[in-house]
């Protein structure tokens, strides 16, 4: 697959694997520039995977960000048709609650309109009838064109889209430092993080799209790009206690929003400076999910008796302005850094702060800035082509097992029926409580850059539902071992690896049945089939 | 942790309990033999969390082959509410109304006035090929399948007739909900039920209004008649519990329906029920545990008897009160079958799709019986007995028929008559 990546001379590498990586490629592509995405792990493993799943309006920046909130608002209606399949257009509310001032409603309610967001004040009865899990001593309620995206659908729907326009991509490739010859960047040093190979690739321009790693890999070229890495927790809830996202009608703090997102509901977030050596192991405190509680059960008091299948946490790339120790009032606005004219390092662009909903504009800026300096004149076309899977083409529904094929349309849109559904075997489930079948576990292993069950996770969210992988782990292993030619030993490692992943999520929260579940799952995995944990030295230092 | 928050997980029937063990799936009857058939696991919890998204994700044809037999729910060692969560998606989520042939089969009530009033002609059609064809062609309901005949005079106005007035004389009371299959099909176990009663002391009434119990309205989707039957028959329950009168019913079904589907599928409080309401089997059981009933049988009687444990018996975990019951009498040589579906699920089977299902799910049952060599099965469901006399030769009897057989009425009378007064 990566042969002759290495002998080609590109016009551009992407450095990093998430949304904005994904998008950057996909633009630079159509726009006809060859195109290289190393990415040091998966797709999706940073902030791109680690966060609310929210489809901003830009209603929660419009009094303290005007331009964010415009960015936002332009964004989701562009998102709602290229990506149509991986979002949910169910409105949002921002409810006003009795400790609350409800004049702040008003100035919300006109900054919205300012930035040209659709916000209409509600009865609180009215929102109450909307939604009925809302806290119903609220006193104020605004609605608004919030919604829910998948981040992983998108940024995977970006890759293939990029791909099919010849991108290539190399992901488990690490960016070990960069060949630089008079002031002028001519390509990256790689490390392959599963062989251990070193390599060299070479470009006109390399942009780092890395988020919040985007400040190391700066380093790496010795320019200084000063990041605010901002922590952010969040609860994963076992079924949809909401079905419109809701937030609160206040300057945004801690755990005011509350996301419905496939079958779960998400709330979220905390927000804590950490320090930069830290981005890569986040865990979830007590302190965070108490808050994460506390706030959330004023959202919707149903989440304070809601089981809980577990907690994690992201680093927002935001870019450090001034001495704010939460990075609440940093501007969540677009950076794209010329290094050239900033630093006098030609062939060198960074592309950071923004986030999941503005992935897209931020591509198109990198991709402009690029095209500028390598004299293409082609416009970009990534807010008016539909990606992979969105395109107005109907999905007829299969005679039998129509229980698979809700949620393969959800994932693959009209791709749907690239996946093989023809006999008992390819319909039967994986996981069942995500409705993954052998076919579309297959279809990923085929397409997706899948060798692992962590990958595969990503890619179909095997494992991300109620059992956290009890039941599905194993099917799959089986699958991926037989679909991959790897050892039964690989595998094993690759189960244990996965079932600790998991855990660590579960881990904050491990009460109630979520607790129970986890048990239940040790004792198959560990004392039946005798699976145990990797050894330090085995595990792969992927998050 | 602040103290009031996430000390208990609450869920609609207890869908966040489950921990995707899957055993219910095991022990789910249609799920052993065929594969379109999701599971309870996926067709309740799992599928619940997705239909909460979007009813698109409701599958009605998947789950509309799940029989109801609520085994799912003994299986399930965390209390989850399976067979309810499937049940209630059915009915929360399906945009097709009830056609003409559901209609038919759930109105048990309706189509037993009709029947019994012509019950020979009724008789002879049901039985008749080129009816069964067009039942089979044009309304879907499976040929093969025998039908209950339908008797020519219903229980209640034989009861009026013949039994009413000698109720009076007995000091403790009784109301029977008989059910549509003993009023309309069978009116002798009503016959036997009274008999066995009044050996005991037990003076037999009527309820006030009694109309059919409305399971095969719950499970062909017609919830609002079921309410308004189910709120008709809670109301008598009431005035018969207030005039001193607990009510028995010898259907392992119909008391099900109305002591736990009213609750949890069609939201009705029936605590009357709840508290009042038994199997016969079971309210003779305990009179004689309590040592306020003894009952004599007679000495030449003999029979090789097999009990059946119906679903909704297994649901409500009552089978050893029958099975106790029949084990007292002291002629009869019995066998426990093991505890499984026969395959008919009340009207399920009567539907052309479901009868291979139906078929094929009743098979191990079936050669146990006929391994077993028995006189009778015994079990407290009629469509149970239907099921298993259609595909086995074996007679198949309610436990109180048995007991009434068994009986030495005048002995078992002069045992439980109270001292006079003047004693």
């Amino acid at each position: 697959m990566n042969a002759g990546i290495f002998e080609k001379h590109y016009d551009v590498i992407i450095i990093g694997g998430g949304a904005t990586g994904a998008g950057t490629a996909r633009d630079c592509a159509m726009r006809g520039l060859s195109t290289l995405v190393v990415e040091r792990y998966d797709f999706t493993t940073g902030a791109t995977g680690r966060n609310h799943g929210l489809l901003h309006s830009g209603a929660r920046y419009a009094v303290t960000d005007q331009e964010s909130a415009t960015e936002c608002i332009d964004e989701n209606m562009i998102l709602r048709y290229i990506a149509k399949p991986y979002v949910e257009e169910h409105d949002g509310l921002f409810i006003t609650l009795p400790e609350d001032d409800l004049a702040y409603q008003e100035k919300f309610v006109e900054s919205c309109w300012k930035a040209g967001i659709n916000a209409k004040v509600i009865d609180p009865k009215e929102a109450i009838q909307m939604e009925p899990s809302v806290n119903p001593t609220l006193i104020g309620a605004v609605q608004v064109p919030d919604g829910s995206i998948d981040p992983f659908r998108l940024t995977m729907a970006n890759v293939l889209d990029a791909q099919l326009h010849g991108a290539q991509i190399l992901t488990y490739h690490e960016v070990t430092g960069f060949i630089i010859e008079n002031g002028r960047m001519l390509g990256v040093h790689l490390r392959d993080n599963i062989t251990g190979a070193k390599r060299e690739v070479r470009a006109e321009i390399t942009i780092n799209a890395a988020g919040i790693w985007g400040t190391l890999v700066a380093q790496m070229a010795g320019v200084n790009v000063s990041m605010f890495p901002a922590k952010g927790s969040l609860l994963i809830f076992g079924h949809r206690v909401n079905n419109m996202v809701i937030n609160r009608c206040r300057k945004p703090a801690n755990a005011d929003i509350l996301v419905p997102g496939d079958a779960i509901t998400v709330i979220g977030t905390t927000s804590d400076r950490v320090p930069i050596e830290s981005v890569d192991d986040m865990h979830v405190t007590p302190e965070e999910v108490e808050v994460l509680l506390s706030e959330g059960a004023k959202l919707a008091p149903a989440l304070a008796t809601t089981r809980i299948l577990r907690a994690y946490a992201g680093v927002r790339p935001l870019v450090a302005s001034d001495n704010d120790p939460s990075g609440r009032s940093i501007s969540r606005g677009i950076v794209c850094l010329d290094h050239e004219t900033r630093d006098g390092l030609a062939g060198f662009i960074t592309i950071t702060g923004g986030k999941l909903m503005t992935y897209r504009m931020m591509a198109e800026v990198a991709t402009d800035m690029a095209c500028l300096k390598l004299g293409v004149q082609q416009k970009c076309q990534t807010a008016t082509t539909p990606l992979p899977g969105s395109d107005k083409s109907t999905v007829e529904e299969p005679e039998n097992h129509l229980y698979a094929f809700n949620a393969r349309v959800g994932r693959h849109g009209t791709l749907a029926p690239s996946i093989a559904a023809m006999d008992d075997y390819q319909n039967s489930l994986v996981c069942e409580c995500e409705e993954v079948s052998v076919g579309e576990v297959a279809h990923a292993i085929e397409n997706m850059h899948v060798r692992t069950l962590t990958q595969l996770r990503r890619r179909v969210r095997l494992g991300m539902g109620t059992c956290q992988g009890e039941l599905c782990a194993l099917r799959a292993a089986g699958i991926l071992c037989a679909s991959c030619k790897k050892s039964i030993e690989e595998e094993k490692a690759d189960l244990a690896e996965f079932l600790n992943e998991r855990w660590k999520g579960m881990y904050p929260v491990g009460w109630g049945p979520t607790l129970s579940e986890a048990q239940l799952t040790s004792v198959i995995y560990q004392d039946l089939c005798g699976i145990t944990s990797p050894s330090m030295k085995d595990r792969r230092q992927e998050p | 942790m602040a103290t009031d928050l996430q000390l208990t997980s609450i869920s609609e029937k207890d869908l966040e309990q489950c921990l995707k063990c899957s055993i219910c799936t095991v022990y789910c009857p249609v799920s052993s033999v065929t594969t379109l058939y999701p599971g309870p696991k996926h067709a309740g919890p799992d599928g619940e969390r997705y239909r909460m998204k979007d009813r698109r994700f409701f599958d009605e044809d998947a789950l509309k082959m799940c029989l109801n037999c609520k085994r799912c729910e003994v299986a399930c060692p965390h209390g989850v509410q399976i067979g309810d969560i499937i049940m209630s998606a059915r009915m929360k989520y399906s945009r097709h109304s009830a056609g003409l042939r559901d209609f038919m089969l759930a109105n048990t009530d309706l189509m037993g006035t009709v029947a019994t009033k012509v019950a020979p002609i009724a008789n002879y059609m049901t039985k008749a090929a080129p009816v069964k064809s067009i039942l089979h062609n044009v309304m879907g309901i499976e040929k093969n399948r025998t039908f209950p005949d339908y008797a020519r005079q219903t229980f209640e106005s034989w009861y009026r007739k013949e039994a009413a007035e000698s109720q009076d004389k007995f000091e403790k009371q009784v109301s029977y909900f008989h059910g549509c299959y003993v009023n309309y099909n069978f009116p002798q176990l009503g016959k036997d039920l009274v008999k066995v009663m009044n050996a005991i002391g037990y003076g037999v009434k009527l309820l006030e209004k009694e109309r059919c119990c409305g399971i095969a309205l719950i499970t062909n989707n017609m919830p609002s008649q079921a309410m308004r039957q189910g709120k008709t028959n809670l109301k008598s329950m009431q005035l018969s519990v207030e005039q001193g009168r607990p009510v028995i019913s010898t259907s392992s079904t119909c008391t099900f329906t109305m002591r736990s589907e009213y609750e949890h599928i069609l939201h009705l409080d029936n605590e009357v029920a709840k508290n009042n309401l038994s199997l016969a089997t079971r309210f003779i059981y305990r009179l004689i545990e309590e040592g306020n009933v003894r009952l004599a049988f007679q000495k030449d009687f003999h029979m090789k008897v097999a009990y059946h444990t119906p679903c909704h018996m297994e649901r409500m975990g009552w089978a050893v009160y029958s099975t106790n019951l029949i084990k007292m009498i002291p002629g009869v040589d019995f066998i426990m079958l093991d505890s499984q579906c026969c395959g008919i699920g009340g009207t399920y089977g009567f539907k052309k799709e479901n009868y291979s299902i139906s078929q094929k799910i009743g098979e191990k049952l079936f050669h146990q019986i006929q391994e077993s060599q028995v006189d009778c099965v015994a079990t407290d469901c009629e469509t149970c007995k239907w099921q298993i006399e259609m595909s086995v030769s074996t007679p198949v009897m309610n436990p109180i028929s048995i007991l009434a057989q068994a009986l030495d009425v005048e002995e078992t009378r002069r045992l439980n008559k109270k001292p006079d007064k003047q004693d």
